[in-house]
């Protein structure tokens, strides 16, 4: 099964109750998948900063001390803000991957859960209602959102085989189905320079996404792309730093119902996480059609 | 389930019994249903709050009236058997899967394969149904007032699909006995499934599902008729290469 959820404003109003509003829906799916979840939130561009979520399982060792030690390897202005096992850190742009491969140098058990300039991604095994409170994604603003609740099939309930999975910068991806021919893609990706971190078929859609990105594709053809080149059920839901997008495999199996008000565009894998949000009463609701590339853009 | 609780519905002036799911449980409803006997009095039930709930109304065996005022989940009014079930609102996944008889009717749009497997009754969908609307249908009369999805009638047995709109891709393929009449475009047709001439007996037979279904802006000389071909029917030898 899997549940997957996402919502992009398009009212500045709503955008301080984003988290709120995008952990209510997650959680609505909890009985789609117990093993993992997870959420990505775009927040508001803070103009000369850019973000790297970080996770460890040792968090109190792999933290303390290491915003210093990053400063200092890559002489810019580095900060920490730690989550339970997640922590974001901070630095000039043009620091990011050098401060990237800096921590993966200095804490080899330091996963690295997505970068960008506006993206923070937190995932665990457990509950939606556990991972939202854990890191308080309730109180999180920012302008769209995707979130996931897993039921593993493809590869082991880890906190890296969780969604969404990141494999590009502010990019990534939540996925319900299955993929069949994973291990063909991502020899070709790795071929094509994608690095992956885990074995899973959800994380091959994904790079095969940045992959395509990176070649001057937009979301809309990438997106596109996947109906050709990934055979399995899916149904993805994908963020970018300003867009958001949403398809469907040819047979479409995998549930998928969307709702559009003037306020916002919200997908959910049932109607279930729709029900709370505000005038949905009167909102656009419509089933995604299949192989048919949905996306929105700011 | 303790049977206090279920005492907490209460009836509004038109003597429906009133459900409402923000206060009591599904599992509380769809006991209270399956406790009705022949010939009980409680012949009008009104559901609130369904907000997508799943399996509402599953498995109503008398000839009772339900209105759910809202949208549904997954498999509502499944297995029913002589319920007058009408969702004010739209279906999830399943809807009418394997109804014996009585009749559901969806204002909105329904998900995936509604109807599935159904045996008899009646379906009626106002807005779409998505894709495999009818598949395995095995005696179920489903009227679809706007289009159905891909795979619609997928190994369809018996019973008779009505589309007053259009179909999407393979509808019918591996089809057997079921009358399949679609009023707009066909994307495509599958396996087996061909366009067959309208006689004066479907013309009838189309006259009164039109009817039962409330439509009455709609002739059935505008619709066109599809079935099976009967080619799969018996293994032929040509095709012995093929396994």
């Amino acid at each position: 099964m899997c549940g997957i959820v996402g919502l992009f404003l398009k009212d500045k109003a709503l955008e301080p109750k984003l988290g709120a509003m995008l952990s209510e829906m997650l959680i609505s799916l909890s009985d789609r998948g117990p093993d993992s979840a997870g959420i990505a939130i775009y927040g508001a561009p803070s103009g000369n900063e850019a973000k790297i979520t970080i996770q460890s399982a040792k968090p109190e060792r792999d933290f303390r001390g290491l915003d210093a030690e990053v400063a200092k390897a890559i002489g810019a202005p580095v900060s920490i803000a730690v989550k339970s096992t997640h922590a974001v850190i901070r630095t000039t742009p043009a620091k990011i991957d050098e401060a990237r491969e800096t921590i993966q140098a200095l804490r080899p058990d330091i996963r690295i859960m997505g970068a960008g300039d506006v993206v923070e991604i937190y995932k665990e095994v457990g509950l939606p209602e556990a991972v939202v409170e854990r890191f308080d994604v309730r109180s999180m603003t920012g302008t769209h959102g995707i979130g996931h609740t897993r039921m593993a099939t493809e590869s082991a309930v880890t906190t890296m085989g969780a969604h969404p999975f990141s494999t590009g910068a502010d990019q990534c991806l939540v996925h319900n189905g299955s993929l069949s021919n994973h291990n063909n893609v991502r020899r070709e990706l790795i071929r094509d320079g994608m690095k992956f971190e885990t074995e899973n078929d959800t994380e091959v859609a994904a790079a095969y996404l940045s992959s395509k990105m990176a070649h001057g594709k937009n979301l809309g053809e990438a997106l596109e792309g996947t109906l050709s080149d990934l055979d399995g059920f899916f149904t993805f839901v994908v963020g970018t730093k300003n867009g958001f997008g949403v398809v469907r495999d040819p047979i479409a199996c995998k549930p998928a119902v969307m709702a559009e008000t003037d306020q916002y565009v919200a997908f959910g894998s049932e109607y279930r996480a729709l029900t709370k949000l505000p005038g949905i009463d009167n909102a656009r609701v419509w089933e995604p059609e299949p192989a048919t590339v949905y996306f929105w853009e700011h | 389930m303790p049977a206090t609780n279920v005492s907490k519905a209460t009836r509004d002036q038109s003597h429906a019994r009133v459900f409402d799911l923000a206060e009591l449980s599904l599992r509380e409803l769809n006991q209270a249903l399956h406790q009705l006997t022949p010939g009980s009095n409680e012949t009008a039930w009104e559901v609130l709050n369904p907000k997508g709930s799943h399996s509402v109304a599953v498995g109503v065996d008398q000839p009772v009236a339900i209105d759910v005022r809202g949208s549904v989940g997954y498999y509502c009014g499944g297995m029913n058997a002589g319920g007058t079930i009408t969702v004010h609102g739209s279906a999830g996944p399943g809807v009418g899967e394997n109804m014996m008889s009585g009749s559901i009717t969806i204002k909105g749009d329904a998900s995936q394969y509604a109807g599935a497997t159904g045996r008899g009754g009646l379906l009626v969908i106002e807005g779409n149904a998505s894709s495999r609307c009818g598949i395995s249908m095995k005696g179920i009369d489903i009227v679809v007032h706007g289009n159905i999805g891909h795979m619609s009638a997928f190994m369809a047995q018996s019973g008779n699909l009505v589309v007053l709109g259009d179909a999407g891709d393979a509808l019918g393929d591996s089809i057997y006995e079921a009358r399949l009449f679609v009023r707009g475009k066909v994307e495509s047709l599958g396996a087996d499934c061909i366009a067959k001439e309208m006689r004066p007996e479907h013309i009838e037979l189309l006259q009164g599902l039109l009817d039962r279904a409330g439509v009455t802006d709609v002739k059935p000389s505008e619709f066109k008729r599809y079935g099976s071909a009967r080619t799969l029917y018996n293994f032929n030898i040509d095709n012995a290469d093929a396994y």
